[in-house]
Order: C-alpha cells, then structure tokens, then sequence
C-alpha cells in the first residue's frame, strides 16, 4: 500500500501537525518508503497467533482505591503556557 | 594518582571509600572536563552547582562511615528523564523550558544511593534516531576518529571535518562515558538505543528485561518497548549501576515486584557449563567480514571460558524491524497526542484551538518525530489498523516464541554482533530514504519486541580503528547471566583504549 497526497493531508490533520504545501512531497516519499519496507511482513503466516498484549506475562497490580496524591495546583499549572486562577486556558471552544 | 575522570565506578568507590580523594575532588575533576568538552555537545545543560553539594553530602556520608551504593559518583542523565527543578527537554523543542515539578524513579533511586548529577545528556528528539543528529540541540560528536581523519577541535573551539556519530539515541550518553566526562550515565533502549551508540563508543550498555527498571518520569516514546539501563565503561560499572536503577515501584504499573539481584556479584561467575546459543539468522546478506570475524571471536572466546555453543534459530529474526516501524510509531503517536501546547511547553497561538494544536506541534516537533507520528496515526486508522497494527502485533508473538523455543532447549543466552557496522560519519545516512538509518538496529530490535534484556560490549576494532560490540540475549529477567559473560568477553577482549582529549 502507498499513500498520495490527500492522504498525507489527511494524515496531518488526524496528528495535529500543520503540513505546508512543500512538505507534503517529501512527507509522501518518506511514508511510501516506510510503508513499502513493512509490506514484506505480509510474507508471514499469522493464522490462529495471538495479537501480543502485554510482553511480559504479568497480572496488573492493584491498589486500595483512595487518594494517594495531589492538592497543589500551583505545581501542576507551573509549566503552562497561560493559566488563570489554576485553569489552563485556550481559546474559545464553544460559541 | 590515575587521573580522577578515567577511574572506573568501582575503583572511585574504592578511592573514596580510603580516602585516597574527596567527593567533591572528583565531581570537580568532571566538571573541569565536561566544560573543557563543550565541542562534543554531549551535555545540553551543566548542573555544576548541584554536582558539588550533591558531592559535600556524599563527603560528609563518607566521614561518618554511611556511605551508599553509589555515594559520590558522577553521573551523566539523559535528558528523557525529568529531574525536579531542572529542565528536561527530551531532545526537543516542543518541551520548551519545561521543568518538572517531580523526580523520575530511576533518578530519585540514583541519588537515594549516594550519587551526583553532572548535567544533562543529549540525545535524539523524543529518543527517535540512531545517531543523535535528530536533536533539536544539535549532534553529538564522537570522541572517536577514523585514524588519519582531518577532524579536530578548530581555533574558534569549535570541531572541523566531517565527524562521526556516537549513535543513538542516547548519543550523548555514550560519548560523555568514552570522553571521561562522567564515570557513567543513564540511557534508554526502544529499538537499540543503549546497545546501538554503546557499540559505537566502545563502551558497555544494558537494556534489562522489560518490566526491571521503572519507566515513571521518564519521558514515553513506546511504552511496551521502553526500558532504562546504563552506559558505562566496564561490565562491573553496569553491574552497579543498574542495581541501584531498578527495582519495584508503585508508580509504575508494569514494573516488576521481583527483588533485585546482587548483579555485580553475578561479574566473576564465569560461563562454565552455560549453554550460548548463535542464532543463524543473524549472518544477513552483505555482512562485513569484520563483524564476521568478531562474532567468531567472540564465539571462541566463550568456548574457551568453559561455555557449550550451539547453533539456534530464530526464524522471525528478519521481520523484527518492519514489525517494530509499526508498534513503536503506533504507540508514540499516542504517546506524543499530550504535546498540544496547553499544559507545559512551546505554544504557537492560532485561530481555534485545533489551529493552535497544529501549528504548535509543526513548529515544536523535528523532521523524524513528526514523519513517526504521522505512520502511526496511519497504522491506527480506521481501515488500516487490522492490516498493519494487529498483524504486527501478532508478528511480535511469534519473534517472542522464537526466543522461548530457544531457552526451551536449554540455551542460557545468545550472542550476536550488536550492530551491521561501526561508526559512520555526520550525514552520511538516511538523508533520502529514512530506512536506511533504521537499518542500524537490525540485530537489536528483536529483543525489544520480546522483552527480554541485551547487554553490548566492547570486542575490538575495526580496520579503520573505531571500536565494535558483541552483544549477548538472556532469558527474561536474567541479566545476571549477561553480566557474567559480558565480562568473559571484556577480559578476554581487554579494555578498548578510549580516544585522548584531542576536543580539549
């Protein structure tokens, strides 16, 4: 399989990554040169494999479900770009 | 008295312990080094402050004979953990000057044993890249020099030629440990990323078995393939740090709650009677006579030490790389949705707030991180995830049971080359085809996808005098048995001599 250019686009936009007209070309080769590099795994017979879900056989830990953390909004809004009253702001979302 | 920046951890615990120097000698010692080497850009950010009081307190331990595993020990950080009130930019620009607020486990563990933090380790964007040329702080330069190379420190201190890469991605671990510019540093291996620039470097790396060493506060690339491990310069160095890296932690979820092993106990346990495993599938196409001739070396080597080797397979060796250009893109691209420009780092304001996603994350990301997001957003999709995703996931499956079929029969560990090649030079890969670059850690990236740990060591030199590695494959969570035939093979190599100071 091999993407064109709309599909690039298309792609961009689902990453959230802006693409400029010049960057669309090269973006499509590069991709077209990963996607042709993986298309020899469809060689492999995988009739009746488990998809892997976790590499290390493991039951997941738990804990008592309470609260163990946190109560310092100054911290976790510290890095932010803008902040108001310990909100994170954005632009307008809704109208 | 050997300089104080060329003793190895074990010999400076030893030095400290007798009192021979002071904690604060040797972390200043590193630090006149580290400034001295600026032309190598291995460190993005110096803490000398930090290094000297971290240092008074391990002198004031040492006084009253409290001393800790790790007690006055200079060390480098990659900068893909987050250390508490310093800057951590994992490569990138999109972090901006982001500081965190919290400590990584690995570090806080690093520091709770007594060592010292030199500064901040270069590295690739988000660890994405094997040569550190992806850095949006620049490349790293190697300490290393083709012999008869025109590279050298210029009048203006800045480097002339064309030098070569360290690898990557934890570039700039590897070339601060081979300049002497700390006695060890951490790293992080996705696909190669301590093994592959180990190789390069003549240094050794550890990536454990996954689920070994805690991945909380450390920036996440691929979750299911991530792990931390050190670079050092002998085998004994890693058996010591690594223990103080790993362990439990409730932070993590998939961390291990096993006990951590006296590794550097394991060091001086030989390989007599062990069983090593050469897997046939690793002899590719157009694989250099030297590598060859190294493989075969080091497979005599641990012959001779009292090892049984034994041909194996492992016949979804080749399918590893194209599998694993699936699952890590995939999981980064999840990984890296959290870079929007709201809660910390670079904000490029737009119209909307989708506007203002966009073109944050077209100015803060690099080339390779953005063409990784973009064919794992891809391999995601609506459409696409069965025929790529889930069968790459499957394949995994099968890569893991080759390995289990071979510890099945008794094998204890395998031993490959580490890398196809040695150093090459600065823009000399992946300009036009990106493979080409993801070529590098061809022999490295099946043990990623199993979860199993890989050791690189240090065998010999090429014919251009640049250093080249073995590695050995243990079964999971056995890095003991690694440590133990790493260091068969480092006695039986002898210590590569590390480049003089030619950046000073």
């Amino acid at each position: 399989m091999s993407v064109d250019e709309k599909t690039v686009r298309r792609i961009a936009h689902l990453a959230r990554i802006a693409v400029t007209d010049e960057e669309v070309p090269h973006l499509q080769g590069e991709l077209n040169a990963i996607l042709s590099f993986v298309e020899q795994l469809n060689e492999v017979n995988v009739d009746g494999v488990e998809p892997m879900t976790s590499v290390t056989p493991m039951t997941m830990k738990k804990r008592q479900d309470g609260v163990t953390d946190g109560g310092y909004p100054d911290k976790i809004i510290r890095n932010a770009p803008a902040t108001e009253d310990n909100f994170f702001l954005v632009p307008k979302v809704v109208e | 008295m050997t300089e104080l920046t060329h003793l190895t951890i074990s010999e400076a615990r030893d030095g400290l312990k007798a009192k021979t120097f002071s904690a604060a000698e040797l972390a200043q010692a590193h630090i006149a080094a580290v400034e001295k080497a600026r032309a190598l850009n291995a460190y993005v950010l110096e803490t000398p402050e930090k290094a000297l009081a971290q240092a008074k307190a391990s002198d004031e331990k040492i006084a009253k004979g409290e001393a800790r595993p790790l007690e006055g020990i200079p060390l480098g950080i990659k900068d893909l953990f987050c250390t508490e009130g310093v800057v951590s930019t994992a490569g990138s620009r999109i972090l901006g000057n982001f500081t965190p607020p919290y400590e990584s486990t690995v570090t806080q563990n690093l520091w709770n044993d007594g060592a010292v933090m030199l500064g901040k380790l270069n590295m690739d964007e988000f660890a994405m890249g094997s040569s550190n040329e992806t850095s949006a702080f620049g490349p790293v330069v190697s300490p290393w020099r083709r012999e008869g190379s025109n590279v050298s420190a210029g009048a203006s201190g800045q480097i002339e030629g064309t030098h070569l890469v360290p690898g990557g991605s934890s570039g700039g671990s590897a070339a601060a440990v081979a300049a002497h510019l700390c006695l060890g540093a951490t790293a992080t291996d996705t696909g190669g990323s301590i093994r592959q620039p180990a190789a390069f470097t003549g240094t050794v790396g550890i990536k454990p078995t996954y689920g070994r060493v805690s991945r909380w506060g450390t920036v996440a690339f691929a979750s299911s393939l991530d792990q931390a491990g050190p670079i050092t310069r002998t085998v004994r160095d890693a058996a010591i740090m690594l223990r103080s890296m790993a362990g439990p932690d409730a932070k993590d979820t998939t961390c291990v709650d096993l006990p951590v092993p006296d590794f550097e106990a394991a060091v001086t346990r030989g390989v007599k009677g062990l069983k090593i495993g050469i897997p046939k599938e690793y002899r590719v196409d157009g694989m250099s006579p030297e590598i060859e001739a190294l493989w075969r070396q080091g497979t005599e080597w641990l012959r001779a030490a009292g090892a049984e080797i034994v041909e194996v397979s492992l016949p979804h060796t080749k399918y590893a790389l194209p599998a694993y250009y699936i699952v890590a893109p995939a999981e980064a691209s999840s990984n890296l949705a959290r870079y929007d420009g709201v809660r910390y780092g670079l904000r490029e304001n737009g119209r909307d707030i989708v506007d203002l996603y966009e073109k944050t994350r077209a100015a803060g990301f690099g080339r390779e991180v953005k063409r990784r997001i973009m064919i794992g957003t891809y391999v995601l999709s609506a459409g696409y995830y069965d025929a790529y995703y889930v069968r790459a996931q499957k394949i995994r499956t099968l890569i893991k049971r080759d390995f289990e079929e071979v510890y099945a029969q008794g094998v204890h560990a395998i031993l490959t080359p580490a890398t196809p090649s040695a150093a090459f030079g600065i823009g000399e890969k992946g300009s036009g085809d990106p493979v080409e670059m993801y070529l590098n850690d061809i022999f490295t990236v099946t043990v990623n996808m199993a979860g199993l740990p890989g050791i690189a060591v240090p065998a010999g030199l090429d014919s251009q005098g640049l250093p080249l590695g073995l590695q050995l494959i243990g079964r999971a969570f056995d890095e003991e048995t690694l440590f133990a035939a790493g260091q068969v093979i480092e006695d039986a190599a002898g210590r590569i001599a590390l480049p003089q100071p030619w950046w000073a």
